[in-house]
């Protein structure tokens, strides 16, 4: 039964991470070079996007595609990385294609799902038993892409923003929406997290899965996550931990790279350790509770979440009350 | 109250969402009032124009499977919120409980598996059933007319109480209605007609597999949209056809002669006898009644039919006794007289009429398309030896539910290729287990040739004598084992 499967993902939920998170010290003189890219410049993670940044083309949603239209020059700091964009907004046709480029974020769907079902349910005490435990919480899903994540979230009962840099990305998460009453209901932006936040817009829940790895600057991405997020209400975060079993597995690996993903979606050197990953949502005011690993059975097909964060991981966290 | 309207039967509607068709729970509609007739119809307009507002569920068949499959969906947390339509011109489907306790036994009956029962008590039905004729067995004997070989074995071999019971198809149908109506929250729509066409996914959406829904046309007009489509709609499954499923299979040359008998005591374990042209069951229904499923040739079976009462119960008789060959030896080493080799009890009556059924063996070669997810003998035909049918189709029904509560958990697209799978995965390579060796008994009995015989009595008696594989192969078929042969 389901409510066995969460049962157990409630009892794991007790981890080891916070030990894990004491070995930051030895490393912090790299990661506050590496991870304050905006300060020092010359930073590992900010590879292709030229600083400083230009606005993305928010509601100049007839011309765009993805990176078009960057040159203009604001104040607001830009989490948009151009070339990422790009790569993106060539692919969008196949979103929905559950064995084209997208096939892992299909196949991690219900796994991380179920991540997210647990710790909000926790968290906002919602009765687990539910068929739609986020009944009145708004949660928003910033780089939603297709729509692959913001579509369940609206079955589980959220009201639903979903936003995206590529207007291509998110003419096909309406389209494919429209089919059915409950996830037509989710509200669609072409628009980026920096730029909710300029509209003073938030929400109970923000979730950001996979987009880190490819934004410009993740500090300043997680600062924008974490003001869209209410005092007490939480933040998710996905991504590939900068490991060399994720090395390994998502840039050399044969049958991730080759078979799922297309060339060069991920740079490795981007990706955030855990360690890293705390620390940043830390200045965002974001405490991390609870961490889990995805892990791969290449034999069943199938995604777990386990303690092994060595690869995938996500993160739960809370945004302090102050 | 009689709940058959003229277009739809309507049932509950204790809805969490806005009830959205215009009849409540307690409305009595008689089928010929014309005033409430106008007013159903004007409900179903109102569901035409919601196009966009389509069923989670809808279950094409009524059948046992059907209905098993969707009083598990009204009795989890997770799945009970979901809407479902089922649709099944079988009048059974809008009836009261009917059945009273003193009408003959039906020859149409199940050997219910201890697995099956415990799966109808998490549901809540099997409390129905025990309100009406049942009879648990504790024993078993199988036996061939050759003499050579024989296997018997008690509830106790395996540390149960029972190894099944046996009741009749009309008493499991009525029991899984009242379980569903009982289930007052849960939102059902029972559409009285049939599955004529079935339209999956809509051209709109370009480059989606698992776009669009699915759009059902019904032969009285009606029709209606889906997320999902379970196809429990039996062997000769529309929704098989309709979503292009291919099936592999044959029929047997077979047919099976099944009708209620009388005993003068009352009979407590399930008789299987392998004959030249195939098993006769005696299978207990209680009080002092006996069900027959006897397997023969189509011609043989004509001749059963027509032949007169007394000369059929000679045959049955003979069939379960001296016929064709000599009782086996009851070999006592080891065993006590539980284990020994019995005559089954003297037939003295004929209690039913004598329905005849071709046999067949069936199976789609895939359970899932998009969208659409078969169940029950929708999904296979088995032979009837050993009484799996339907037990098969019970596995199924609760391990969709189950796959579509996790599914709901995880806000899923119900009608997702990638969720449906999970399901065929657990089901069909066990049940294909099952149907080769049902076939292959089948087979084994289908040539009498001395050194075959005596090959087949040798597995009886290894069957019969090595413990372990006597506790596994009971286990197995009583399906608290989902594996054959694995110790
Ligand atoms: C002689 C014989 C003896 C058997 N003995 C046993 C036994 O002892 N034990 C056992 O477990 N099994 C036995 N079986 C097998 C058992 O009867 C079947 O496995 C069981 O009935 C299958 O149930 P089902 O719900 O899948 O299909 P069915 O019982 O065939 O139900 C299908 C339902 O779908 C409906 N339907 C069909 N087409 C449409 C359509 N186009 N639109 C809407 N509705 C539709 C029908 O009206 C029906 O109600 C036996 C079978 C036979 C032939
Ligand atoms: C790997 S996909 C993940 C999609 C989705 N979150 C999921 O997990 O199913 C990354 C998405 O992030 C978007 N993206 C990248 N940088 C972004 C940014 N700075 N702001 C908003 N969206 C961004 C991309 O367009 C792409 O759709």
């Amino acid at each position: 039964m389901a409510s066995l499967k969460l049962a157990r993902f409630l009892l794991n939920s007790n981890r080891k991470f916070p030990n894990q998170f004491s070995c930051f010290t030895k490393t912090s003189c790299n990661l506050q070079r590496r991870l304050f890219s905006d300060v020092t410049q010359q930073s590992s993670i900010n590879l292709s996007s030229s600083p400083p940044t230009s606005p993305p083309p928010f509601h100049d949603s007839t011309t765009t595609s993805g990176g078009a239209g960057f040159g203009r020059r604001t104040p607001i700091s830009s989490s948009l990385n151009e070339s990422e964009l790009l790569k993106f907004s060539s692919i969008a046709e196949t979103w929905w294609d559950s064995q084209g480029p997208f096939k892992p974020l299909h196949v991690m769907n219900p796994t991380r799902l179920a991540f997210i079902r647990s710790t909000l349910c926790r968290h906002f005490r919602k009765d687990p038993c539910s068929a739609r435990p986020f009944e009145g919480l708004k949660i928003v899903d910033v780089g939603c892409g297709g729509g692959i994540l913001s579509e369940p979230l609206a079955r589980m009962g959220a009201t639903v923003t979903g936003v995206d840099a590529v207007e291509k990305n998110i003419t096909i998460a309406r389209l494919h929406a429209e089919s059915d009453p409950v996830t037509s209901a989710i509200e669609y932006c072409c628009t980026t997290a920096e730029k909710l936040v300029e509209e003073q817009r938030k929400f109970d829940a923000v979730i950001s899965l996979e987009v880190i790895e490819h934004v410009a600057n993740p500090a300043e991405f997680c600062k924008s996550l974490g003001s869209l997020t209410v005092p007490n209400g939480a933040t998710l975060i996905s991504t590939i931990n900068r490991s060399m079993r994720s090395y390994a597995a998502a840039i050399v690996g044969a049958e991730y790279i080759l078979r799922w993903l297309p060339k060069g979606t991920h740079q490795w050197s981007s990706f955030l350790t855990p360690e890293e990953l705390v620390l940043i949502l830390n200045r965002a005011s974001i405490s991390v509770q609870e961490m889990a690993g995805f892990v791969y059975n290449p034999l069943t097909g199938r995604w777990a979440l386990s303690d092994d964060i060595g690869v995938n991981f996500i993160a739960f966290g809370t945004k302090n009350s102050q | 109250m009689n709940r058959i309207v003229a277009k739809r039967v309507v049932t509950t509607f204790h809805s969490f969402k806005v009830v959205r068709r215009g009849l409540s729970n307690d409305a009595v509609i008689g089928a010929n009032s014309p005033s409430t007739n106008d007013q159903v119809n004007t409900a179903y307009k109102e569901k035409l124009d919601l196009t966009n507002d389509p069923y989670d569920i809808a279950v094409v068949g009524g059948g046992m499977v059907g209905m098993a499959f969707a009083c598990a969906l009204s009795s989890m947390p997770l799945t009970k919120q979901l809407n479902v339509a089922i649709i099944d011109s079988n009048p059974a489907l809008g009836k009261q409980d009917n059945i009273k306790k003193d009408d003959l036994p039906d020859p149409r009956v199940s050997t219910v598996t201890p697995a099956a029962i415990s799966f109808f008590k998490d549901i809540g039905a099997w409390q129905y059933v025990l309100q009406h004729r049942h009879a648990y067995f504790d024993k078993m004997q199988v036996w061939d007319y050759t003499g050579l070989g024989y296997t018997r074995y008690t509830a106790s071999d395996v540390e149960t109480d029972i190894l099944g019971c046996v009741v009749e198809n009309k008493v499991l149908q009525s029991s899984l209605l009242s379980c569903l109506q009982k289930n007052t929250e849960f939102q059902k729509t029972v559409y009285p007609s049939r599955l004529t066409s079935m339209t999956v996914g809509l051209p709109t959406q370009p480059n989606s597999a698992t776009s669009g829904i699915a759009k059902l046309d019904l032969s009285d007009g009606n029709s209606l949209f889906a997320k999902l489509v379970v196809g429990a709609d039996g062997g000769k499954s529309r929704v098989r056809e309709l979503a292009g499923i291919k099936t592999t299979g044959w029929n047997y040359s077979q047919n099976a002669v099944i009708c209620t008998v009388k005993h003068a005591v009352e009979n407590h374990c399930a008789w299987q006898r392998f004959l030249p042209a195939g098993p006769i069951a005696l299978l207990p229904i209680g009080d002092n009644f006996s069900n027959i499923v006897w397997t023969m040739s189509p011609k043989e079976a004509s001749d059963c039919k027509a032949m007169s009462e007394d000369d059929f119960l000679k045959a049955v008789n003979h069939a379960l006794d001296y016929g064709y060959g000599p009782h086996p030896q009851s070999n006592s080493d080891g065993y006590s007289g539980d284990h020994s080799w019995e005559v089954p009890p003297n037939v003295i009556e004929l209690a039913s009429e004598r329905m005849v059924f071709p046999l067949s063996l069936k199976h789609a070669k895939d359970y899932v398309a998009n969208r659409v997810v078969l169940i029950g003998d929708a999904a296979h035909t088995v032979h009837p030896l050993a009484g799996q049918g339907v037990n098969l189709g019970f596995g199924d029904a609760s391990a969709l539910s189950k796959i579509i509560a996790d599914g709901v958990a995880v806000g899923a697209d119900l009608g997702e290729l990638s969720l449906l799978k999970k399901y065929e995965a657990e089901r069909k390579p066990a049940n294909l287990m099952m149907a080769a060796i049902l076939d292959g008994f089948q087979k084994a009995y289908s040539v009498d040739f001395g050194p075959v015989n005596i090959l087949r009595a040798a597995a009886f008696q290894v069957a019969h004598y090595v413990s372990p594989l006597r506790r596994n192969i009971i286990s197995y078929a009583t399906g608290r084992q989902k594996w054959p042969l694995l110790f």
